[in-house]
């Protein structure tokens, strides 16, 4: 099970350790440090790293790495979803999950760890449980703690952590009774050379916010759920109530919370709402080239697009680029290599000369152009 | 305010000042206080210093200030036993406090004290608290359990607690179980002997009914456990499924694998015509497609366990090949992982696409991903016959790009590619020979120099492109010098007229110049096989080659079927079974998928039987055929189960493992024939040489006196020579019925089970008359008293000595092997007593040559005594005459072959040693004949 926990910084600094049963030197992460380095990006530093003695299995979030150390055979994918889970807590805490947050609220970051994880077995990591347990901290809590004393710890045991239903604490009360649901569905296509489609899937989630008083129990069902190809539920979803009649039947968490993931890959059920075109040609004799780009609404979709933004990563190689867009703004950042446009507007010309250096040429055509689009439909 | 003021220290004296704040009379002080100690710990700074003023906060009524020390307490106490005691009252009250969560925290923060004094203290709080009418309090109670037992196991299991966490498991409450399964299983896991999981029927559908309502790490707890249990049969391993089913919708991608381990595990029992069996694999898919949704971190591991699953069952994702596409912001980790699945899916129906891809691949920026990706072309054409076309149209594509490591690679895969079809794609290597300048990475060159080597014939400048490469042979790598001459040999081979002078060019730089002995080696065979015989050489250098597969790239079966059993862990990441990597070997039991158990299918069972050896033979253990050598290593020695023939674990420890250790001492076993009786020496009643007598010499063995002499037992394989098995025996006959003694001493520290023995042949084909019976497994100190009775129908081959008989061993662990010698009395049978008559004719008849003479030392017994001593042991007194004042006995033995040996002893009264002649048509064995007499007669 988990034994401990570092964090790391990006310029590689150790700044908080816990350790769930005895502690492990500091100097297990040198390991780690090792594959940094041979890693040339942070983000492909191996996730699962072997030591003589112990095992580090590390993500990388906002710019943070999360190293635990283990000492047996444990399920590394246990591991990697509880560090995102202890992630996802410092951004629901903190409002977000970083060096200064994490350092500013030591001590509650030390309890929430010592909360969620006892001798490595997960305790609480219900958002809900845990805010029970440890109040998120605010400025008017602290000002009424040094007032009166209190302190951020609850002393009562949450009602929830041992009922069949631990997602929910009990006597939730609002005023105003409120459901809010936010679909978000994210295309993820490869589109090749002459403009057609080489796979295309829809990764959708529906994200909540509910503030209901009592235990409201609620349904919700779908115009064709036979779209769905498959499905990843909160456990508060009822499964047997989907398997016959497929409908979403749950008693709701309070509060924000992902509902239901779910995946459409059926080929000919992902529209792509944009075509998008672009070439690359480069200068004989020189290390510059020319890259455009054309993207605009497909005419049978009849929903209007906004809010389109442009993402371009740029191989290392290049140095620097022009860019003239027919609409819209743009920024091309030299250290990351990422170009992004921003516009507003139907149709999109881009035109891009770019320049670099000679060894340029050896790489050939290996110019891909990553494009990641943001969209907005209404 | 924020906590980052508990890091700026204001003054030098920074430990002084938070004592004195610590001792402080206001409560908020105090507060603050401990709030920076616990801020400096977590960054790893050294605060043990203040560890009695930290530990006097400890009795408050504030519940954060009771946290705050207790996280102090569990980093330090270990450094401070003594001072960790004063806590102890503290917790003791605690536990008794009325509020649950109170209770819970005392007794989970006294578990993470690692301090063995505390220990003791703890044992009465815990017992109350693992009957705590509060589940939150049981719960937290049966983590503490799995903590006490790593710091002290004997106590955990003196105090009973072990008994008390089983009971948890039919607990009311999900969590309560789910927390105990886990304690459970982290207990077990460092014991593999203690079977503490004991898992039946009952207690299963106790798991499955808690899995729905417990949290979800709860749930992978219990879906591992889940996972070592085997089903008795498909309709129980069907229902199990079944309930497992509904766990592959969950948002936690942990609880999806560990569910997807379950059902890949007891699918393996499913007969693969039921419907059930199409629905379970159609809804195997869809989850491991959506584990790619997830995190890069969370996309390797499911990566590298669909890696495995593809293998296993290629027909669960077959149709989801675009998934794995990679995407341009994959960390390279995942990527690299995508195009290794890729390979594995491809098929005719979706090579184009795939090529496609893979070609797209190759003019990316990322040198380790292009190189494998123009590799993975390489393998596509491998596997895929119909692509073979395309992928070399490909590849030479992919060459016209110049790009020097792409061009590199590519030369590499067409060789592969040219391996697997040969005189397919010569047109290619006009290209080839192009490139030829660009290449600097030996692998590369060796290959490109290969492809010259094999197609020379066709390439009218072969000679010139390989002198090339000479010119700076010194300098290349051992890999292409070692190519080099091979190709040079293979040209001059195919074009001798022309190529005299480079062939000994090269012969003699790798000769006469080279150090490196595998060079040397190579060149001097060659050069004689050139020099010898021409035609032969031509045999050898350009004989054909076996084809190559894509098979090589697989895991084997056997490792497979085992990391099946492991998906979601370690292992399935490393693709190695975890006693390959987890420290130490602890606590690793070798897991194996279930054997298809299914009723309608008991006729065929194809891929659980051992291959080769039809069920029936398994339990004849008496080799029959072959030579020594192969009788050896083709025994067969699958556990010896009565009933239905043992299917995964033979699958496991299969004749192949014989193959590793035995040969050696085998081969030291010439088959030799015995020497002739001429040569039996005169210098009587030395020892001879063979270890028996010494070994008998040495012993003050306690004969029993019904039956035949019994040598007490000697140690025949020492347990060092065997990882911790030690085993000792003797020979006995008693009642016409011979036996092999055998003492079993576990002197390792891990379980032995499965114990099978086989003998080589031998002189007189000795063979166990039955399996070695071993019920039950033999834990670590523990020694087991065997009787293994033997037959003499095994095979016969004369072993030298006569009477050795060498003995392979089997468990668990491994094959072992040992070879002793058996005293030729057990061979004596009953009813070797010859009629007077017969003896005399056949004394006479027995040419004198035959005859040897022997010396009995030091006997101080009389004619009586001996006779009736030697008649225990079936040597029978034909007759006693008195010759001279000596007595003479004459006596007959006969051996479990049919041999007779005739004797003649003499004794002199008072004169303590004894003459003995001995006659035989098969004079070998009077040596052996006399040792017996010795023996008996001494004992």
């Amino acid at each position: 099970m988990i034994h401990s926990l570092f964090l790391i910084n990006c310029s590689g600094d150790i700044f908080l350790e816990k350790h769930w049963k005895s502690v492990v030197s500091q100097s297990v992460c040198d390991y780690f440090f090792e594959a940094q380095e041979k890693a040339a990006d942070v983000e492909n530093v191996p996730p699962v790293i072997s030591t003589p003695h112990h095992y580090l299995i590390s993500i990388y979030r906002d710019k943070l790495f999360f190293v635990s150390v283990i000492q047996t055979e444990v399920p590394p994918l246990f591991v990697i979803e509880f560090l995102h889970r202890v992630a996802d807590t410092f951004q629901d805490y903190f409002g977000e999950c970083s060096e200064a947050a994490i350092k500013d609220n030591v001590v509650i970051v030390y309890e929430l760890l010592e909360e969620m994880l006892d001798n490595g077995f997960p305790l609480a990591t219900e958002s809900n449980i845990l805010k029970e347990l440890i109040k998120p901290p605010t400025i008017l809590r602290s000002v009424v703690n040094s007032i009166t004393g209190s302190s951020n710890v609850g002393d009562t045991l949450p009602t929830g952590q041992l009922s069949n239903i631990p997602w929910r604490r009990a006597g939730v009360k609002y005023t105003n009774n409120e459901a809010y649901f936010d679909v978000v569905e994210e295309i993820d296509a490869i589109i090749d050379k002459s403009g057609s489609t080489v796979f295309a899937e829809i990764q959708g989630v529906i994200d909540a916010c509910i503030k209901l008083s009592g235990m409201p129990d609620l349904s919700l069902s779908f115009m064709n759920p036979r779209l769905l190809d498959d499905v990843s539920f909160h456990p508060c979803i009822r499964f047997k109530r989907w398997e016959s009649e497929r409908v979403l039947s749950f008693i709701p968490p309070d509060g924000n919370f992902r509902l239901i993931s779910y995946r459409v890959s059926s080929q000919n059920l992902v529209a792509i709402p944009v075509y998008v075109k672009h070439s690359i040609s480069f200068k004989e004799n020189s290390s510059c080239g020319r890259f455009d780009i054309t993207i605009g609404p497909k005419q049978n979709m009849g929903k209007t697009i906004e809010g389109i933004t442009v993402t371009v990563h740029m191989p290392k190689v290049v140095l620097n680029m022009n860019l003239t867009p027919t609409q819209g703004s743009y920024t091309f950042d030299p250290v990351t290599k990422v170009q992004s446009p921003k516009i507003r507007s139907e149709q999109v010309f881009l035109q891009s000369s770019f320049c670099d250096l000679g060894t340029w040429e050896d790489r050939g055509k290996g110019l891909i152009s990553w494009l990641k689009l943001k969209l907005l439909t209404t | 305010m924020t906590d980052s003021k508990y890091f700026t220290t204001t003054k030098k004296g920074e430990i002084f000042e938070l004592k004195a704040e610590l001792n402080s009379d206001k409560k908020e002080k105090k507060k603050e206080a401990v709030k920076k100690v616990i801020a400096s710990m977590t960054v790893g700074k050294d605060v043990s210093a203040l560890f009695p003023d930290v530990v006097n906060c400890m009795q408050t009524d504030n519940l954060e200030l009771k946290k705050l020390v207790y996280l102090y307490l569990m980093n330090y106490a270990k450094s401070q036993p003594d001072m960790a005691i004063m806590a102890v009252n503290t917790f003791v009250k605690d536990c008794e406090d009325p509020n649950p969560l109170i209770r819970a925290l005392a007794v989970r923060t006294m578990g993470c004290i690692r301090v063995d004094k505390i220990t003791e203290y703890l044992c009465e709080p815990l017992r109350k608290c693992l009957k705590d009418e509060d589940p939150y309090v049981r719960k937290t109670a049966a983590v503490c359990v799995a903590k006490l037992h790593d710091i002290n196991a004997q106590l955990v299991e003196d105090q009973g607690f072990l008994d008390t966490l089983k009971d948890l498991i039919s607990d009311s409450n999900p969590m309560v179980v789910a927390n105990a399964v886990a304690a459970l299983s982290e207990i077990a896991e460092s014991h593999p002997s203690s079977n503490l999981l004991d898992l039946n029927p009952q207690s299963i559908n106790k798991l499955l009914t808690a899995l729905n309502e417990c949290t979800e790490w709860g749930q992978i707890f219990i879906l591992d456990c889940l996972a070592n249990y085997t089903p008795k049969d498909d309709r129980e391993a069907q229902s199990i499924c079944e309930r497992v089913t509904p766990r592959l919708s969950h948002a936690n991608s942990a609880v999806v694998l560990s569910a997807v381990k379950v059902l890949m595990k007891f699918m393996e029992m499913l007969s693969k015509d039921l419907d059930y069996y199409g629905t379970l694999l159609k809804k195997l898919a869809p989850p491991l497609v959506t584990l790619l949704s997830a995190e890069p971190e969370l996309q390797y591991v499911a990566l590298r366990n669909i890696n495995l699953i593809v293998q296993k069952r290629p027909e669960v994702l077959k149709h989801e090949m675009k998934v794995f596409f990679v995407k341009y912001n994959d960390p390279i980790y995942v990527k690299l992982e995508k195009l290794d699945i890729m390979i594995r899916l491809a098929s005719q129906a979706n090579i184009a696409q795939v090529l496609a891809e893979l070609k797209e691949y190759a003019t990316e920026v990322d040198v380790d991903f292009v190189r494998k990706a123009v590799r993975a072309i390489g393998r596509c054409a491998i596997k895929v016959e119909q692509s073979a076309e395309r992928c070399v149209s490909t590849l030479l594509d992919l060459i016209q790009t110049k790009v020097n490591y792409v061009v590199q690679e590519a030369i590499v895969v067409i060789k592969d590619i040219f391996r697997k079809y040969p005189n397919k794609y010569e047109s290619v290597i006009a290209t080839l020979c192009e490139n030829l300048d660009s290449l600097d990475e030996p692998e590369a060159r060796a290959a490109m120099i290969w492809i010259v080597g094999e197609y020379a014939e066709r390439i009218d400048n072969a000679d010139e492109l390989l002198e090339s490469f000479l010119e700076g042979f010194h300098d290349e790598s051992t890999q292409v010098q070692l190519q080099l001459l091979t190709a040079i040999v293979k040209l001059f081979l195919k074009k001798p007229t022309e190529t005299q002078e480079l062939v000994q060019q090269v012969l003699s730089l790798a000769t006469q110049d080279s150090d490196n002995p595998d060079l040397r080696d190579r060149g001097y065979i060659y050069w004689r096989l050139l020099s010898t015989d021409p035609v032969a050489a031509k045999e050898v250098v350009l004989a054909e080659k076996p084809l190559i597969s894509e098979e090589t790239d697989l895991i084997e079966p056997t490792l497979l079927d085992e990391l099946i059993c492991y998906i979601g862990t370690l292992a399935s990441v490393y693709h190695k079974p975890p006693s390959a990597f987890v420290e130490g070997g602890r606590g690793v039991v070798h897991k194996s998928l279930p054997p298809r158990t299914a009723s309608s299918e008991s006729t065929e069972s194809p891929e659980t039987a051992p291959a080769g050896a039809p069920p029936g033979e398994q339990l004849d253990a008496v080799p029959t055929q072959g030579d020594l050598l192969g009788d050896l290593l083709n025994l067969d020695l699958g556990p010896p189960v009565s009933g239905p023939p043992l299917a995964a674990s033979a699958v496991q420890m299969g004749a192949v493992d014989l193959l590793g250790g035995g040969l050696d001492s085998l081969i030291g076993a010439p088959s030799f024939v015995a020497p002739p009786a001429a040569a039996v020496p005169a210098n009587l009643g030395a020892p001879m040489g063979s270890g028996l007598s010494d070994l008998f010499d040495l012993t003050s063995g306690v004969g029993t006196l019904s039956g035949s002499y019994v040598a007490p037992k000697a140690v025949w394989l020492p347990a060092m020579k065997a990882k911790g098995l030690e085993i000792s025996g003797t020979f006995t006959r008693q009642a016409g019925t011979i036996s092999m003694d055998l003492q079993l001493t576990n002197k390792a520290l891990q379980v032995m089970t499965d114990f099978a023995i086989q003998f080589n042949r031998n002189s007189f084909g000795l063979a166990p008359a039955a399996p070695l019976q071993v019920h039950a497994p033999l834990s670590p100190t523990q020694t087991v008293e065997i009787s293994l009775p033997l037959s003499t129908a095994g095979s016969v081959m004369k072993t030298e000595p006569l009477n050795s008989l060498q003995v392979a061993v089997k468990n668990n662990i491994d094959v072992f092997y040992f070879s002793t010698l058996y005293p030729l009395h057990i061979l004596f049978v009953e009813d070797g007593k010859m009629d007077r008559q017969m003896f005399l004719a056949t004394w006479k008849d027995i040419p004198n040559e035959n005859e040897a003479q022997f010396q009995i030392r030091d006997c101080p017994l009389n004619a009586e005594a001996v006779s009736s001593r030697l008649q225990s042991s079936n040597i029978f007194t034909v007759a006693r005459r008195n010759v001279e004042g000596q007595d003479m006995l004459y006596q007959s033995l006969k051996l479990t072959n049919g041999i007779w040996v005739l004797a003649e002893l003499r004794i002199q009264p008072g004169n303590p040693s004894f003459t003995l002649s001995l006659k035989c048509r098969a004079p070998e064995v009077s040596q052996h004949v006399y040792q017996a007499y010795e023996t008996i007669l001494k004992n």
